[in-house]
């Protein structure tokens, strides 16, 4: 048999990079240093038009001077890239779009941009891709969204291209990973070129140039929560949460999403989850960033592990004297993960609890409004019944069994359901309905000339809603009917709400589907801040032997 | 900061709770509201609300009546002072002022 290579080349890939990076050649300083002031003309280098690429930036960690750079280059050479990115937080990666250097965008959070990003996919100024969860993202940089260039950041390098990320490790190997192996061009941004990193978190030979940034990195503490922004009515959700779900199904791990529900939640772990015995029962394992209002129930002895995303600003040292909670490098200090942060949450959590803008009467819920495209970041992958997992516990099994459908589909073999729980008061801010007929996300849709509308939890993968009137137990709904039902009995005085009929929702009651707060067997008054283990930031810093470090403008005090 | 000043009067007929004391509780801050409960007598539920929101007048009626339907509040005077509070929280609230007008 005759082999017929019909293809010329076989690395035609490497060919391309090597003549980039040869363009680039005297670009470099001293090993793998380029100065900050020939940033753009590196990257002016070693990009070209219509280029994948990716510039590292989260909710958190951003490579900020690198996006501004790109910013620069000479648009006449560098158009009609395509940008590929967990985030669009800065005005400088919308900005790209602006100048006509960026085209095209698949990305999962938006954050601040989320109305310049609507307002550009209307304009004809993005070609959105699509919005993804961040493991749908990552796992098509190794599919068909692989970057050519990536544009990452990182505390320190040195010479050699090693990079120390340290406590915000985040994204980097996942992007790194991609990029380098599949011959791309890999540039950091460091706070400082050093001769000796404290531990190396990414190799140097993945690493094609480091850059000095003339000003560290921008980092914005995301999960910060100040105890003295609660509200009472947050109390009175979170003590229903304790009993109606935590305690109730026994749940040991979870993600908390972001929210002063949770934060509430986490505060009277140690006064109301300790009345009610559930030390050691639930919150034993917890797949969340170092939220600082966790700080009084890992100091009473609740938690066993915590997995991080990325870092937390003013909690390094509490983290990294913490090791046997937190997961610490030999050096001493956090690695974060987001990609194994983002599996574990989604494959081996047994809950997800957040909050949403929009419930709708099926119960599909988004924070998606019509003029804004915000991306969901993690929600989506932790809110949801990953179909994949196997193994069981507890929590899982008891939600499964609870479902009246499952033997529709699977007869007699029994299955576990994750819980993905929403927490929220039915109106929000300005008196805005949580509840709602339609989701504005359905708006949005047309608007942006989406093909779906940007569901962040959708119905099916529902568990729970929690708001001031009670928990619908969705779980133990037989069908549509009674889903529904059993969301209008928890909707308040919304107009979705005040369609419930008071005889429905006693049967509903009877039957365990829906618990008000005297079903639960809980009294509003006492859902007061005297509950909070913490009353307010200085509180934290207390309990944390003064290892929490608050950022300023959290100091108040 | 334009006040707006809601009154009005709820008919209670099956109503068996009182307040036997006035009571206060809360502070108008962002998002919250001051409840003052007072004796009255039996009948009638009179309420007057001052709230820098318009347009939530029926709504008001419906946080007040399930408070007072939940509640079998037989007759009592409510003055609520508002910034801005969700119906769950002046439910919260006026839920708390008649635990402490009663426990006192």
């Amino acid at each position: 048999m005759t082999h017929h290579d019909t293809r010329k080349n076989w690395r035609t890939r490497a060919a391309d990079t090597a003549a980039r990076k040869e363009a680039a050649a005297p670009l470099f300083a001293k090993g793998k240093e380029v100065l900050a002031k020939d940033t753009v003309a590196l990257l002016e280098a070693v990009i070209r038009a219509g280029d994948v690429i990716n510039i590292e930036g989260n909710n958190q960690k951003q490579a900020d001077f690198l996006a501004d750079c790109l910013n620069q280059v000479d648009k006449s050479k560098i158009h009609d890239l395509h940008m590929v990115q967990s985030a669009v937080p800065l005005k400088s990666h919308l900005d790209l779009f602006e100048n006509g250097i960026a085209k095209k965008l698949d990305f999962a959070f938006g954050g601040p941009q989320a109305a310049r990003v609507a307002e550009f996919i209307e304009n004809g100024k993005i070609q959105l891709g699509a919005i993804h969860t961040y493991l749908e993202l990552f796992g098509r940089y190794f599919l068909d969204l692989t970057p050519r260039v990536s544009l990452v950041c990182a505390y320190k390098a040195d010479r050699k291209g090693n990079l120390y990320t340290g406590f915000n490790t985040e994204d980097t190997p996942v992007i790194v990973e991609a990029t380098k192996f599949k011959d791309g061009i890999v540039i950091a941004q460091v706070n400082e070129i050093v001769d000796e990193l404290p531990r190396v978190d990414i190799p140097g030979d993945w690493v094609d140039a480091v850059i000095e940034s003339p000003r560290p990195f921008f980092i914005e503490p995301l999960f910060t929560r100040d105890p003295a922004n609660i509200t009472d009515n947050q109390i009175l959700l979170a003590m229903m949460c304790l009993k109606g779900i935590y305690g109730e199904y026994g749940v040991t791990s979870m993600n908390h999403g972001i929210g002063f529900l949770t934060s509430a939640i986490e505060l009277i772990l140690p006064t109301y989850g300790a009345e009610l015995g559930l030390k050691g029962k639930v919150c034993t394992h917890m797949i969340i960033n170092p939220h600082p209002t966790m700080i009084p129930a890992i100091e009473e002895g609740w938690v066993e592990a915590i997995h991080c995303f990325g870092g937390e600003l003013g909690m390094e040292d509490y983290v990294a004297s913490r090791p046997d909670v937190f997961f610490i490098g030999p050096d001493g200090t956090l690695r974060s993960n987001r990609a194994f942060a983002q599996t574990a949450g989604h494959y081996a959590a047994d809950m997800f609890i957040g909050g949403t803008l929009q419930i709708d009467k099926y119960g599909n819920s988004s924070t998606a409004t019509a003029g804004r495209v915000a991306g969901f970041g993690g929600a989506p992958n932790m809110g949801c019944d990953p179909k994949g997992r196997r193994h069981p516990s507890g929590a899982w099994l008891k939600c499964g069994a609870e479902l009246p459908s499952l033997d529709t589909l699977t007869g007699s073999v029994p299955r576990g359901k994750r819980l993905v729980v929403q927490g929220v008061e039915t109106f929000g801010e300005g008196r805005k309905p949580v509840f709602v007929d339609e989701l504005d996300a359905w708006k949005l849709a047309k608007n942006a000339n989406l093909d779906i509308p940007p569901v962040m939890i959708y119905g099916d993968d529902l568990t729970h809603i929690v708001t001031e009137e009670g928990i619908a137990y969705l779980t133990r709904c037989k069908d549509m009917e009674t889903r529904m039902a059993a969301i209008r009995a928890v909707a308040g005085f919304t107009e979705i709400g005040l369609s419930a009929k008071p005889e429905e929702t006693k049967a509903l009651r009877e039957a365990g589907i829906v618990k008000t707060p005297s079903d639960l067997g809980i009294d509003p008054a006492r859902a007061t801040r005297d509950l909070l283990a913490a009353k307010n930031m200085r509180d934290l810093v207390t309990w944390s032997g003064g290892l929490y470090n608050p950022p300023a403008r959290f100091r108040n005090w | 900061m334009a006040l707006h000043t809601l009154e009005f009067e709820l008919e209670t007929t099956s109503g068996t709770a009182s307040i036997p004391a006035p009571t206060h509780v809360g502070v108008t801050g962002s998002s919250d509201l001051e409840v003052i409960l007072e004796p009255a007598p039996a009948g009638k539920v009179a309420v007057r609300i001052v709230t820098p929101v318009t347009g939530f007048d029926e709504l008001w009626k419906r946080v007040v009546k399930k408070f007072t339907d939940e509640t079998a509040l037989a007759g009592a005077r409510i003055e609520i002072n508002d910034n801005n509070a969700t119906p769950a929280v002046v439910l919260l609230r006026l839920k708390q002022a008649l635990t402490q007008a009663t426990a006192a």
